[in-house]
């Protein structure tokens, strides 16, 4: 378990998010240390998914404070890019760049953010690629590739900006039952070396085995946090029973 | 049943007896027509004083040398090259104006837009021309460049830009040109950036690109493949709406045109080679363009 010493990676207090007069996101609080695994789940439409993008502004936070390793985040600043390529993301639906090969897809981020040489973004990727087991793979297009490997292509993606933290926006959601394994094989592998992690998922298995805390939101507000263990034996609220009965009831 | 019997042959295409019916109506109507202008109008129909006009004997040399229908041939094709690059330059800064954050830039760009998809192109080709021929050229000095010196009076210069007497009314026909088509590929190159999803840019701003390169290596490329199929139609649209310079005597084919038949009172013979001239010109492109892009897709997979 992590002691309490460990430095606080990212810092979310009191913020609030509103889309025209609709509050998605009320009064959040959450602080996740370096080396933590945090899985956040809750019913759809409860704001998890926001709440992940306000940390690297993909959306901008209205109220409150987001600290990324000690730096403030600020809607609309300068220099954001100093903050995302210190913050890997995986989307829904992976996002690869369908014009460019594998390969170009993961050095573009080290070349562009990081001005890394071709050569040298060239190992890292391949060293990410062999990690995620599709080095083969990389002269073909995503389009050429199944869901899951392009899954894990877009994880290597992430990892090639070498970020202190990975945002998981529900990496399995749109993947064809039999795909999902290989893309949470390699998330149970990254999460085993010590990467800080978030994950909005409802693969409560994932969240047992490698989850130091869960987050329960509904309805833009965190309702409770606990350990894995604690929440789906003992969860305090209503709406998280419901939940919970709801998702594994069936 | 076997598993590997060849399947049934398709169904054959066949003309059926509506169609001969409707070809032989479309006959009839041209042969209609052209009984009418023969006898009716009792036309007389000399095609080599017009063909004269594209290709002369020249009895100094004793060789066939290229005439004035030929020369504003060239000079169509010179308008319709350069206009289509300046085009292609202000559509596509103009086309991500329109899409940018900035409000200023989306002013501008959409106010361009609109004042010249509603205007009548030959009002704004008058309104533009004399803007620019009176006021512009003056200032950048356009008027004073010295026609004879060495630089502009070489063969790569008459190749590219014709004429260098005629080189500042050449330019305005092509400013004149961009300005109009800008606006259009401008429109183009906004539906070809909004088509590539909003994920793409999340993506590649997530792995901390910035804007602009999220622009150039992620959604521009992605847009142009796109876009191409139209682009390429409005390149072919350029070359056929560069005969509406001619009315600021811009000396191209339909201004040449307009000369010959006047002189050789052969309308019809003109018109018709000089459309032909067109057709083939614009249908040339078509097929090129139709070839790039079978072959593009092709290679893609």
């Amino acid at each position: 378990m992590l002691d309490a010493t460990a430095k606080p990676l990212v810092e979310i207090k009191h913020m609030c998010k509103w889309y025209g007069e609709f509050s998605a996101l009320h009064d959040i609080n959450l602080t996740v240390a370096e080396g933590e695994r945090v899985v956040v789940c809750g019913p759809s439409g409860s704001g998890k998914s926001t709440m992940i993008r306000c940390i690297n502004q993909l959306e901008a936070h209205q109220k409150g404070t987001i600290l990324v390793d000690g730096v403030e985040v600020k809607p609309g600043m300068k220099n954001i890019e100093l903050i995302r390529r210190e913050v890997g993301m995986v989307f829904q639906s992976f996002n690869l760049f369908p014009h460019m090969t594998i390969l170009d897809n993961l050095i573009l981020g080290p070349m562009r953010n990081r001005g890394a040489s071709k050569a040298e973004a060239t190992e890292l990727a391949m060293g990410y690629l062999e990690r995620v087991h599709i080095a083969g793979q990389a002269g073909k297009y995503p389009p050429q590739l199944s869901g899951g490997q392009q899954q894990r292509v877009a994880i290597a993606r992430a990892l090639c900006m070498k970020p202190k933290i990975m945002l998981f926006d529900e990496p399995t959601s749109a993947l064809d039952p039999e795909m999902i394994a290989g893309v949470l094989d390699v998330m149970i592998e990254l999460a085993e070396e010590g990467m800080t992690m978030i994950c909005v998922t409802h693969e409560m298995g994932f969240a047992r085995k490698v989850a130091d805390r869960v987050v329960f939101m509904d309805e833009g507000e965190i309702i409770e946090i606990a350990e894995p263990q604690e929440f789906f034996s003992n969860p305090q609220s209503d709406r998280a029973q419901l939940f919970l009965s709801q998702l594994l009831g069936h | 049943m076997d598993r590997t019997s060849s399947p049934p042959a398709p169904p054959k295409k066949r003309l059926s007896l509506v169609d001969f019916a409707l070809f032989a109506g479309v006959a009839a109507l041209l042969l209609y027509a052209g009984y009418r202008v023969n006898d009716v109008l009792v036309y007389n129909w000399s095609w080599s004083r017009v063909i004269n006009f594209i290709i002369r004997y020249d009895e100094t040399s004793g060789a066939y040398v290229a005439n004035l229908l030929l020369f504003g041939l060239a000079t169509t094709l010179r308008l319709a090259v350069w206009a289509t690059i300046l085009a292609s330059i202000i559509g596509v800064v103009m086309g991500y104006w329109r899409t940018s954050e900035n409000l200023t830039l989306r002013i501008l760009s959409r106010g361009y837009v609109e004042l010249i998809r509603n205007l009548p192109p030959l009002v704004f080709i008058f309104i533009f021309y004399f803007f620019i021929s009176s006021q512009i050229f003056p200032l950048l000095g356009i008027e004073d460049i010295d026609r004879s010196a060495v630089l502009v009076d070489n063969p790569m210069f008459r190749v590219l830009f014709g004429d260098p007497q005629l080189f500042p009314n050449f330019l305005a026909g092509v400013l004149c040109l961009a300005m109009f088509e800008g606006a259009y590929i401008t429109e183009i190159v906004r539906a070809g950036i909004q088509s590539v999803p909003h994920g793409q840019w999340e993506a590649a701003r997530a792995i901390g690109l910035s804007r602009t390169n999220v622009l150039r290596d992620v959604v521009l490329p992605q847009a142009l493949r796109k876009i191409l199929p139209p682009l390429a139609g409005q390149f072919i649209t350029l070359i056929k709406d560069s005969a509406i310079v001619s009315l600021i005597s811009i000396q191209e084919l339909t201004y040449l045109a307009t000369e010959v038949a006047s002189t050789t009172t052969k309308v019809f013979e003109t018109w018709i080679l000089v459309g032909a001239m067109y057709f083939i010109l614009c249908y040339s492109f078509a097929l090129l363009f139709g070839w790039l892009e079978r072959r593009a897709s092709r290679n893609r997979r």
